[in-house]
């Protein structure tokens, strides 16, 4: 311990290790960014306002003119936030969002409640982009080599390039990019595909190795079967299965139509924490149960009522197989599904990596242009990527980071992050959506628009003009200024949704043969395939389940740990396929047994100096014809150990009913007993003391467990909205996380099989609360409307709070976090939200139930002279929940969302027994069980 | 004899002499005297004619003193000038104003002692006449002093006199 | 006051002269040993220790301890309590033995009086250097502030700053007040001027006047009468920090008291730690007698008992109380992950004290030595005990956590025996370790039936 601490000081001090990134990352930068002034100057060259410069003249705003999405820019105030729709992509699918501009400093994302895939929720990786906007680790010049260059000096090569490619039709010209759905994108590589007849171009995805399933509307599904499928998980259309799903599980309002899930799946999933019957299969198994579907052979004993169920229901039941799956079962779910597929996502064109491959092994390849994606990183280790690349002559990259592949290429470009650029993208329905810059290119970026017109001999043509141009020719009616102004401000193109269906393109399939344990590959739910492995936010974002964060683990069951004698953080080797891989273990009950999980996405060595050497490399197992996995693991292990720093230590309820949960059929016979399974609350009258009366607004809070996902946005969405620092990896080991808002995982039951809850945890704004009590000089106190303040600038840090507070909701400032390697860079202060102090050493911190927000809705209603209207305050967490888990209003007011929710008889109070009389409280969670199969 | 004379001092081997010598010079009329000692002497004070000190009084004094200060100030604060809503707690508070209100009646009443007691001895008071009189280091170590000032009306030269008849060690002429 | 066979309290053949000479001499006469030297080094270099440690603090934050969310409480208010509880013992020996007309007191009480001002001197430090930003510590006391600011005085933090400062204050004045004729004395016992000049200013021209000896006795013993009920509220307030605090394993009505004995306990523990290598070092066995320490050991044996049941009543409520928080912290502290630290203390705080029960014990005083020892590391181990393993596992599961003291909090413990020692040396150079007034008085007593 004493040696943790002692080492980590040194960590803590940011220079040594800021100067060492600095050197790898930017050689010729290095000098400019380890002094002061220049540092100052850099901010300048960047041309966005110092944080709370008033006055937007100062920022760069982008010379065209973006569409607001609640006023025009020249309403602009000073400290009034303007928000511009636009979207993010994720895989090529576009999610909508609006962003939240202060003075020209894009400081918050939203989801855009007119997008189909967003529904006005929003995903963590949606969140934590804003960070990634601003990072420092992006690339930030265009360089040849070792020197930098400039656009221009590329813009030339490109001209004697395109000499070479008109002579003989572009052979040997590649061009390798990720999945796309941009309109205009799209038709620029055609024109230059059709310029050039003899160039290819080939597409790569790391976690599309199949054409992916048909959209279907789990809203209207009875029953649902999901095989080793996470819908509910990270996904381009996690946020509207979310709240379809949830729209079926609300037992506060109404009717009960509860919809019935399975799961099987090898790994626990977030779609398997909601499951009603969950079962732990290993891919073997899995592909078995599949197939057993598929051609009506005998299923286990379990299966059979399941089976029932979904025939029972055909047409309103779903089958959702999961990409490790035969063809025939996904075919075969594919027709089961037919009746409620309501959108088919566009088909990958382009041709794949492999057929790339061989044509430069051929020595066929002169010139390859890559955008965006990460081969070198993620590619299938048997193509052996990087070597492969070497090959070719000229490397030209356009990335937003010097990643893995940029380091092997000569010609690396800038690139221009999607909040810095115009742009057209698809969601997975097909509607597009207009993306519009926020801000000029911090680091002097250009979209790949830009770099297309470029190859197409479009020279300098600007983003905006490249997609103005495209849906000026898509435009048939007349008045296409006022389609385009509409077009922004909704975010959403009309008249573009409903995919239509498409031809199946599979390749590659899970290798299901063969013995030994099993390898199953999953994308991190924080980081995905690693291309948010610089996000800090992510990083530090505890994993569903396990709650690690600054790293991934080889995840087996309690079991398989028992048999091969094995214990959390105990360093093994995983030999799969004559490879090795160094891992560390982690137990994770609800796990297959003999099977052993690993997330992609860490490893990086060049992804900067936030995600470089976190974790270990999955990919270095990952091989084409298995991209999720197969038999033929060995574990051996090293009898090294590897600390993790989790957020939770502690996964059993110890009989404390945190998380209350019944069944339908229960709540149905007694409504009231499924909440009441705690201890009561004392009544209002047991105490010596007169009551406060809460006059007015009385601010309160409900979660609805039997909504929450445990998708952990809420935290992340918290983290932007509050400029939450990051600690880093030992501080959160020392159990020092910062999160205001954490999301809580139990197991209950047979540690084989546990259910699973999530829990979020806020403060609680206890009317009684513990923690005003005891704070010596009232820096914690009561506000007339019930909001348990704090605050900052009273307080002298005794942490007497913190101990006296049951929920543990209270974080601390050990250490000067505002300073440390992830928060010091200059540039962050751009992100931070203005309305919001932050905090420094030696003071509390807390959920203050976005009192920002709410004194900004209290200020606008004043001046309006009307009212706070109910949901007009809505908290970060409520905002980005994509189950509307979180509601949050006036608990005075009978006719509040809020006050209904809390009129439900799921309602309790988290310990309420100690009288505490929490303003947040909780829905009691009902599963919905099938009799026959608890009979079987 | 001469004018700056502060007084006669009988110096005593034993605590009893002390005593009779300032019974007998009380008897004979004496009133301007005191009596020093490296220890307290069981009456010593009576025989000199000094009955009661009002120590008591101060200290009782500074107790009250302090518990209403300590009340006061927490009541004011809380209820008066800067009322706050501590987790739903009435603002009256009183069980949580007892402890500190016991702190400073101590606390008060205890320098009411100290600083009273000194006052009232006059002290602190680097120099003083008795200082002058040879052997009187030892009235801090072993020996006992009886001093008759020469402020008394009876004062004079027969006052030596009187004193050696007390038998003592020695009788000292005090310069003031 | 001697019953027959009983040690006395001072070796006879000793009179006022005597008495005076030998006390004064250790002061004035006594050169500077190799021993004195050698000891105030060491104890200056630990003080040195902890002042790097403090620098460091004061840079980084309070993050350089091993505290965390849960335990946000660690080694700084374990040593706050464990010094306070220390500093009980000097005003308890001066102030109740007093009123108790126990004359033993008399040769020990200036010595425990000096303890317990060095001890609250080190117990100060923590509270004002486990804050988050301790330049700001002044808030904590009522003064008029710009924006119109006050403590807030529910919180036992609070009641803290006053009982700790009215404390050190007392019991300063008691000290010096006590020390006033012997500083008398020892200015004229001081040959070279300069001494006598600074003894003469300390003792404010004091001459020993019977006016001046009769209210000084009486402010003397007011001033007993007050510290006494002074020093029983000093730890009741100290064990409300926990005590009003929800935490299951602070939340307890008995705290105050079974504070109060711990403090006494450990107090006399350090009390007997001290003095039986003082009295050896400086030959003071004749004044520092056998009677001493076997009366020490016997308030030993008594507090110590009332610890022990202490413990046991915890555990009964606990029980008793069916509350599955209190329960489930009670079986944790038996057997959870910091049960060594509660058997260790169980059995440093009620085993070993069941030997005091044997004279020959009692008159051993390096047996003593030995058991005051366990004593003073089993009452730091309980004050641990009750910090750590109550918060660290309360009331959410999800947000258990475990604590250790990293190097730091370390080095600011021992760190600050270093400012307690030195002290301690400095004072027994400086001035008379032993009430020359009163066992001026005492072997005048003893001497009467002759």
């Amino acid at each position: 311990m004493n040696m943790n601490t002692w080492r980590s000081m040194d960590e803590l001090e940011d220079k040594p290790a800021y100067r060492d990134w600095l050197q790898r990352e930017f050689p010729p930068l290095a000098s400019e960014w380890t002094n002061e002034a220049s540092r100052r100057s850099f901010l300048k060259i960047m041309g966005a306002s110092f944080a709370l410069a008033g006055l937007s003249a100062c920022t760069r705003q982008p010379l065209e003119k973006i569409v607001p999405y609640v006023r025009q820019p020249e309403e602009l105030v000073p400290g009034q936030a303007l928000y511009f729709a636009t979207a993010l992509n994720l895989e090529g699918y576009a999610r909508g969002i609006l962003v939240e501009s202060h003075e020209g400093r894009p400081t918050k994302i939203e989801g855009n409640p007119e997008h189909p895939a967003s529904l006005g929720a929003s995903d963590v990786f949606m969140q934590a982009e804003i960070l990634a906007l601003y990072d420092p680790d992006r690339s930030k010049s265009v360089t040849n080599g070792l020197e930098i260059s400039t656009w221009d000096e590329f813009l030339a090569l490109v001209v004697r390039e395109r000499e070479k490619w008109k002579s003989n039709g572009g052979a040997g010209l590649r061009l390798l990019t990720g999945y796309i759905t941009s309109p205009t994108l799209l038709s620029q590589i055609e024109a230059l595909l059709k310029e050039f007849p003899n160039a290819k171009w080939h597409v790569h995805e790391p976690l599309a190795t199949k054409t992916p399933q048909p959209i279907f509307d789990v809203a209207k599904a009875e029953v649902i079967l999901a095989v080793e499928n996470d819908f509910l998980g990270p996904g381009p259309a996690q946020l509207k299965y979310a709240r379809d799903f949830a729209s079926r599980r609300r037992a506060n309002s109404g009717a009960l139509s509860f919809n019935r899930l399975y799961v099987a799946e090898s790994t626990p999933s977030m779609t398997g924490a909601r499951a009603d019957h969950r079962y732990a299969l290993g891919p073997r198994a899995l592909q078995e149960l599949g197939m057993a579907l598929a051609t009506g052979a005998s299923l286990p004993s379990w299966g059979d009522p399941m089976l029932a169920d979904l025939t029972r229901n055909k047409g309103r039941s779903l089958l959702l197989v999961g990409d490790s799956l035969s063809e025939e079962v996904r075919q075969f779910a594919l027709n089961w599904n037919r009746p409620l597929q309501i959108a088919q996502p566009l088909p990958s064109r382009g041709d794949s990596l492999p057929e790339l491959l061989r044509d430069v092994a051929a020595g066929k390849i002169e010139t390859l242009v890559i955008l965006g994606g990460n081969p070198a990183y993620d590619a299938p280790v048997d193509f052996k990527f990087a070597e492969k690349l070497a090959l070719v002559p000229l490397r030209i990259r356009l990335g937003l980071y010097e990643d893995e592949t940029s380091a092997l290429c000569q010609w690396r470009l800038p690139e221009a992050h999607s909040l810095e650029t115009w742009s057209d993208a698809r969601a997975f329905d097909g509607t597009a959506t207009i993306t519009q810059p926020l801000i000029e290119p911090l680091y002097g970026g250009k979209s790949a628009h830009e770099l297309m017109a470029a190859l197409t001999g479009n020279g300098m043509v600007g983003g905006y003009d490249i997609v103005r141009q495209y849906w000026h020719a898509q435009h048939t009616g007349d008045d296409f200024e006022k389609y385009w102004r509409k077009s922004l401000h909704d975010g959403v193109v009309e008249g573009t949704g409903g995919g239509k269906p498409s031809e199946f393109a599979p390749h590659g399939r899970a290798e299901t043969s063969g013995s030994g344990l099993e390898l199953v590959f999953r994308p991190s739910p924080s980081i995905r395939d690693g291309r948010f492995a610089n996000n800090a936010w992510l990083q530090e974002l505890p994993q569903p389940f396990t709650k690690i964060t600054w790293d991934n683990a080889a995840m087996i069951s309690p079991a398989t740990a028992k048999r091969l004698e094995l214990s959390n953080e105990d360093v093994v080797d995983l030999k799969y396929r004559g490879r090795l891989v160094r891992a560390p273990i982690w137990i994770l009950p609800g796990q297959a047994d003999d099977c052993v999980t690993v997330h992609l996405g860490y490893g990086r060595t060049h992804a900067g100096h936030v995600g470089n050497d976190v974790g270990f490399d999955a990919y270095a197992l990952r091989t084409s014809d298995a991209p999720w996995g197969g038999s033929g693991l060995a574990i051996v292990k090293t009898g090294l150990r590897h600390p993790f720093a989790t957020t939770q230590h502690h996964q059993s309820m110890e009989g404390r009913q945190q998380v209350r949960v019944g069944t339908l059929s229960e709540f149905q016979q007694h409504p009231a007993a499924v909440a009441q399974a705690g201890e009561p609350a004392p009544g209002r009258d047991e105490t010596l003391y007169t009551p406060v009366a809460y006059k007015g607004h009385a601010w309160g809070m409900a979660i609805d467990l039997g909504a929450c996902i445990g998708c952990n946005v809420c935290t992340i969405a918290c983290q932007a909205e509050n400029n939450i620092p990051v600690v880093g990896k030992e501080e959160v080991a020392r159990g020092r996380e910062m999160h205001w808002i954490r999301v809580d995982n139990y197991f209950e039951g047979a540690p084989e099989n546990p259910r699973l809850h999530f829990q979020p945890v806020p403060c609680m704004h206890c009317e009684n609360a513990p923690c005003e009590l005891v704070c010596p000089v009232g820096a914690t106190a009561h506000s007339s409307e019930g909001l348990n303040q704090m605050v900052y600038n009273r307080c002298v840090g005794t942490r007497y709070c913190s101990n006296n507070c049951p929920y543990k909701v209270r974080r601390f400032n050990f250490l000067e976090y505002d300073r440390n390697r992830f928060e010091s860079a200059p540039v962050l202060k751009l992100l931070r939200n203005p309305d919001v102090t932050v905090r420094t050493r030696g003071v509390m911190e807390k959920c203050t139930y976005c009192v920002q927000r709410i004194n900004r809705v209290r200020l606008d209603a004043e001046k309006q002279n009307r009212p706070i209207r109910d949901g007009e305050i809505i908290p970060a967490c409520a905002q980005a929940c994509p189950a509307v888990a979180i509601v949050f209003g006036d608990i005075n007011d009978p006719q509040s969302n809020v006050s209904k929710f809390k009129a439900s008889p799921l309602n309790y109070g988290l310990l309420a027994e100690l009288n505490t009389r929490p303003r947040t409280t909780y829905l009691a969670k009902l599963l919905n069980p099938n009799p026959e199969v608890e009979k079987a | 004899m001469k004018p700056d004379l502060y007084g006669f001092m009988a110096e005593f081997e034993q605590p009893e002499e002390l005593l009779n010598a300032a019974r007998a010079a009380h008897e004979a009329g004496y009133r301007k005297m005191d009596a020093y000692s490296p220890f307290p002497v069981e009456g010593a004070a009576e025989a000199i004619g000094f009955e009661r000190t009002r120590v008591p009084l101060v200290v009782l004094i500074g107790g009250i003193t302090g518990a209403g200060v300590a009340y006061g100030m927490q009541y004011y604060s809380a209820v008066w000038d800067y009322p706050l809503n501590i987790g739903g707690r009435p603002l009256h508070s009183w069980p949580s104003f007892i402890p500190i209100t016991f702190e400073l009646t101590v606390l008060f009443a205890a320098v009411a002692a100290v600083f009273g007691m000194l006052l009232m001895n006059g002290l602190p008071k680097p120099y003083h006449p008795v200082f002058n009189a040879p052997a009187f280091k030892l009235a801090s170590q072993t020996r006992f002093f009886l001093c008759l000032q020469a402020t008394d009306p009876q004062f004079g030269e027969r006052t030596k006199y009187f004193l050696a008849g007390l038998n003592p060690i020695a009788v000292h002429e005090v310069e003031s | 006051m001697n019953a027959p066979g009983q040690t006395p309290v001072v070796a006879p053949g000793y009179d006022s002269g005597s008495v005076t000479r030998k006390i004064t001499d250790i002061v004035l006469a006594r050169p500077l040993g190799r021993g004195w030297l050698g000891g105030f080094a060491f104890a200056f270099a630990l003080l040195m220790m902890m002042n790097f440690a403090i620098g460091w603090l004061l840079m980084r934050g309070v993050g350089i301890w091993g505290i965390n969310i849960p335990v946000a409480w660690g080694f700084a208010i374990v040593n706050f309590v464990w010094w306070i509880g220390i500093g009980h013992a000097g005003t308890f020996i001066s102030a109740i033995l007093l009123l108790l007309h126990q004359d033993w007191r008399t040769s020990i009480n200036r010595f425990a009086e000096a303890m317990t001002l060095f001890a609250v001197a080190c117990a100060g430090l923590f509270p004002l250097l486990h804050l988050g930003r301790p330049w700001v510590f002044y808030w904590l006391l009522p003064y008029p502030d710009t924006m119109g600011l006050w403590p807030q005085w529910r919180s036992p933090l609070v009641w803290d700053v006053f009982a700790v400062s009215t404390y050190g204050v007392v019991s300063l004045m008691f000290w010096y007040v006590g020390l006033i004729p012997d500083l008398a004395t020892m200015r004229d016992r001081s040959a070279p001027r300069p001494l006598q000049f600074i003894y003469g200013v300390m003792a404010l021209g004091w001459r020993g006047s019977a006016r001046h000896w009769k209210r000084f006795k009486m402010a003397y013993l007011l001033l007993a009468g007050l510290a006494t009920p002074l020093v029983l509220s000093v730890h009741s307030v100290v064990s409300l920090d926990f005590a009003v605090g929800i935490v299951p394993g602070w939340h307890s009505t008995i705290f105050p008291p079974y504070f109060v004995a711990g403090a006494i306990f450990s107090g006399f523990a350090m009390v007997l730690t001290l003095l039986i290598p003082v009295r050896k070092a400086y030959g003071l066995q004749d004044f520092i007698t056998i009677r001493h320490l076997e009366n020490c050991a016997k308030i030993m044996l008594a507090t110590g008992l009332m610890v022990a049941h202490g413990y046991i009543t915890e555990l009964f409520m606990s029980w008793y109380s069916d509350d599955k928080f209190d329960i489930y912290m009670t079986l944790n502290r038996m057997f959870g992950s910091y049960a060594p630290a509660w058997w260790l203390l169980m059995f440093c705080n009620v085993l070993t004290p069941q030997a005091l029960w044997f004279k020959k014990i009692r008159t051993a005083p390096v047996i003593l030595f030995f058991i005051a020892l366990l004593v003073n590391v089993g009452m730091w181990t309980e004050r641990y005990v009750i910090v750590v393993t109550s918060l660290h596992r309360d009331f959410m599961p999800s947000a258990w956590g475990s604590y250790h003291g990293t190097r730091w909090d370390w080095m600011t413990l021992i760190g600050s025996f270093g400012l307690f020692l030195s002290l301690l040396f400095l004072f027994l150079r400086l001035l008379p370790a032993i009430s020359i007034t009163e066992m001026r008085q005492l072997v005048r007593e003893k001497k009467e039936p002759q």
